[in-house]
């Protein structure tokens, strides 16, 4: 007789295991290996994965980079904020975005179909990097700088929405993103 | 080493027929009520933080909501459950073992360290210029007793583990058992292992950048902070998830004369829990810079799912005892007669299978799908990820922790509980709350809405963003399920101090309400086509396909997004 609680039976360690236990341990430890492998597979046949390609940086040489590609590719200022430049880089190359206390810089236009190569990276705290409505989530903090390399395959408006709390104007903190046909 | 006899008196409980140490007793007392206190504060905050973002009523400014949201995370993730789990380690450790405890002197040093250390992180918070969240991440800065106010606490909580394991040397010394430990001791002492590695994580991380507050350090970096922080961070929450399994087995025997299917099967589920469940603390990071694939799909998994795999087996055969339990009993009609003619009205009962449903279906599912590398980069700090711990920490931990109070007054407080009927209902206000919260929060977090957000319109912002009408009707939605269940547990908090004030006096002649062992006496052919748990092998296999459909709907999802490579 016997509860969890009480002391097992002497044998517990050779007593057989019910049929119901076996066939659950089956099922599930089988479960267990597919997904193992599928995110494995995923890396060659999904087309949505992690670089992995980061560098060490600092705020100072990073808002530099920023600065530098912003004065590069500048097309026009921001319909909705006059104050933001809108860049628009060549497909291919690198795009750097920078966060900090609260704004995303600066406006980027993609084209459709096109590969960017995406840094991101923060001049001052941990920010987040929600691109909405597409819904893809980054984080991003100082002194390390992510490369995304990204292809929309829609057009349109897009944000940046910070959602990584960051103080008191966290839920100011915009970016945005234009992608054309 | 001779241990004399114990110098503390003992009394034997007339409902449980258990041998209790009377300082082991008042210590236990001392932290469930402390506790419950808590429980109290982190819920009135989790109100505020309800009432904020449900968006027609917005109730806080922004820095009252963020001040809010700080305390409802350390006071309801960790003051809370780790008073309470300190209250259980020091229950089961000398009253399952009819032993006394170990150094009570260093116990009440822990009550101490642990009031003082919250109470200092919590007057940090009060003061408003620590709302930096639970999490801390460096370089936002917190006033230096923000952070020592967690290691007081955290100091403490390691002393709570110390006694326990002291008395479990005690306890073997003096012999007051025979043969293993009981399966419940067993689990927490898996619990209390997986707690120092916690809790020497924290310190590690916590004492630099306590100390870089100070000034005494230049820079803590914030990639090392993250990595280390949420290996005190999440770990934190395998202890509660090995702490309220161990208490699903022990209310399954309590309330309905259960013994665990097979001890091997449920002892090596809870040893992968101390092999894996750690590495977990990824989950987190899946979307940092700078950490290989491998390394986060190694992690992510716990090792090829191995501790998936554990609570999975935990989340069959804790129904499966009570089935087999049930079907013992003569319950053995049909697949489902057994859960049919279950205690439903015991809210001891009630809370531990609702706390396994919850844990499994809303808190695990989502987990294990969340937590795959590409999976995470479409929920990543969005409310997906608040939506999905509800289900595990409060529909699964707090919840099982309320159960076992409510089976834990009678016997230590020798008081009955006050207001039955309505403490029957509280297991169920706060159940569908929470599971109606963390459904709609998962699903605004599908369409992207951020967590620890005061203003999802942006209201008066040039570049602003507009969510999807469907995502501020989940919020909605989610905020009155958040608010029904903090009226469940509001409830709770009173009937505990209702009940330990002015509840009648148990009985001196109280007859024993541990459920009779089923295995006794009961029949011996039970169950259908040779299975003995074929209703809950069902039930499983509900959750099993369930897990799988989900799976894939994420995957087919992610496959419509932007390459990213």
């Amino acid at each position: 007789m016997g509860y969890s609680f009480t002391a097992p039976a002497k044998n517990w360690a050779t007593e057989p295991i019910e049929r119901t236990e076996i066939l659950w341990i089956t099922i599930a430890g089988s479960w267990c290996l597919f997904m193992f492998g599928w995110m494995i597979a995923w890396h060659w046949i999904g087309n949505q994965n992690m670089a992995n390609e980061a560098y060490r940086t600092t705020p100072e040489v990073y808002a530099k980079k920023v600065e530098d590609f912003t004065a590069k590719y500048t097309v026009r200022q921001d319909k909705s904020d006059p104050s933001l430049p809108v860049v628009a880089p060549p497909p291919g190359s690198d795009v750097y975005l920078a966060a900090s206390r609260w704004q995303w810089r600066p406006v980027v236009e993609f084209q459709k179909g096109k590969t960017y190569r995406v840094h991101i990276s923060s001049l001052d705290w941990d920010h987040g990097f929600s691109l909405q409505p597409e819904n893809i989530n980054f984080q991003a903090y100082p002194g390390y700088e992510q490369v995304v390399t990204m292809t929309p395959n829609k057009s349109g408006q897009f944000s940046i929405v910070c959602n990584e709390y960051c103080g008191i104007g966290h839920h100011t903190m915009l970016g945005r993103i234009y992608v054309k046909e | 080493m001779a241990i004399t006899t114990a110098q503390s008196p003992f009394r034997t409980d007339p409902l449980t027929g258990l041998r209790i140490d009377l300082t082991a007793q008042t210590l236990v007392k001392t932290n469930a009520v402390l506790a419950v206190v808590f429980l109290l504060v982190g819920g009135i905050a989790g109100l505020l933080v309800a009432l904020t973002r449900w968006p027609a009523v917005h109730l806080l400014p922004a820095d009252l909501f963020y001040i809010a949201l700080t305390v409802h995370g350390i006071v309801a993730l960790m003051v809370w459950i780790i008073f309470f789990e300190i209250a259980v380690l020091y229950f089961v450790g000398s009253t399952i073992l009819s032993c006394r405890l170990a150094a009570p002197k260093m116990a009440w040093t822990q009550v101490v360290l642990m009031v003082v250390g919250a109470a200092t992180t919590f007057v940090a918070i009060l003061q408003g210029n620590s709302s930096v969240m639970m999490t801390s991440y460096v370089p936002m800065n917190a006033a230096p007793h923000f952070y020592l106010g967690l290691i007081l606490f955290a100091v403490g909580a390691l002393i709570g583990c110390g006694v326990f394991w002291g008395t479990l040397v005690i306890a073997k010394e003096e012999k007051t058992y025979e043969g293993s430990l009981p399966l419940t001791v067993y689990g927490c002492m898996i619990a209390t292992v997986i707690a120092v590695f916690t809790i020497a994580s924290g310190a590690i991380i916590l004492i630099p950048t306590f100390l870089w507050s100070l000034g005494l350090i230049k820079s803590v970096d914030p990639m090392m902070y993250r990595v280390i922080w949420w290996a005190f961070g999440h770990s934190s929450q395998q202890i509660n998830v090995t702490a309220h399994i161990t208490i699903w087995y022990t209310v399954a025997g309590l309330a309905v004369g259960a013994k665990p299917m097979s001890e091997k099967v449920s002892r090596t589920a809870f040893l992968l829990y101390i092999l894996f469940l750690q590495l977990g603390s990824v989950h987190h990071l899946l979307s940092d810079p700078g950490l290989s694939s491998a390394w986060k799909i190694f992690n992510t998994s716990y090792m090829m799912y191995l501790a998936v795999l554990a609570s999975l087996i935990h989340g069959l055969t804790v129904p499966g005892s009570i089935e087999v339990a049930q079907r013992r009993n003569g319950l053995n009609n049909g697949l489902f007669e057994w859960l049919r003619k279950c205690p439903w009205g015991n809210p001891v009962f009630s809370s531990t299978i609702l706390s396994i449903i919850i844990f499994g279906f809303i808190g695990g599912i989502t987990g294990v799908v969340m937590s795959v590398e590409q999976v995470n980069m479409i929920v990543h700090n969005t409310i997906y990820v608040p939506g999905h711990f509800h289900g595990t920490v409060a529909g699964g931990t707090t919840l099982a922790f309320m159960g076992l109070t409510y089976y834990l007054i009678p016997v230590l407080f020798q008081r009955q509980l006050i207001a039955k009927p309505v403490a029957a209902l509280t297991p169920w206000l706060f159940g569908i709350g929470i599971s109606i919260f963390a459904v709609a929060m998962m699903g605004a977090g599908t369409l992207g809405v951020p967590r620890r957000h005061w203003d999802i319109t942006f209201a008066g912002q040039a570049l602003g963003f507009e969510f999807p009408g469907m995502a501020q009707m989940m919020m909605a939605v989610g905020e009155i399920g958040g608010v029904m269940a903090v009226l469940g547990g509001g409830l709770f908090c009173l009937i505990v101090v209702g009940s330990i004030l002015i509840g009648e006096p148990v009985p001196a002649n109280a007859k024993n309400i541990v459920a009779p062992a089923a295995d006794a006496g009961g029949h011996k052919e039970i169950g259908m086509g040779g299975f003995e748990a074929p209703g809950t092998f069902v039930l499983a296999m509900v959750l099993f396909v369930t897990l799988v459909l989900y799976y894939f709907v994420n995957f087919k999802y992610l496959a419509t997004l932007w390459t990213l490579a």
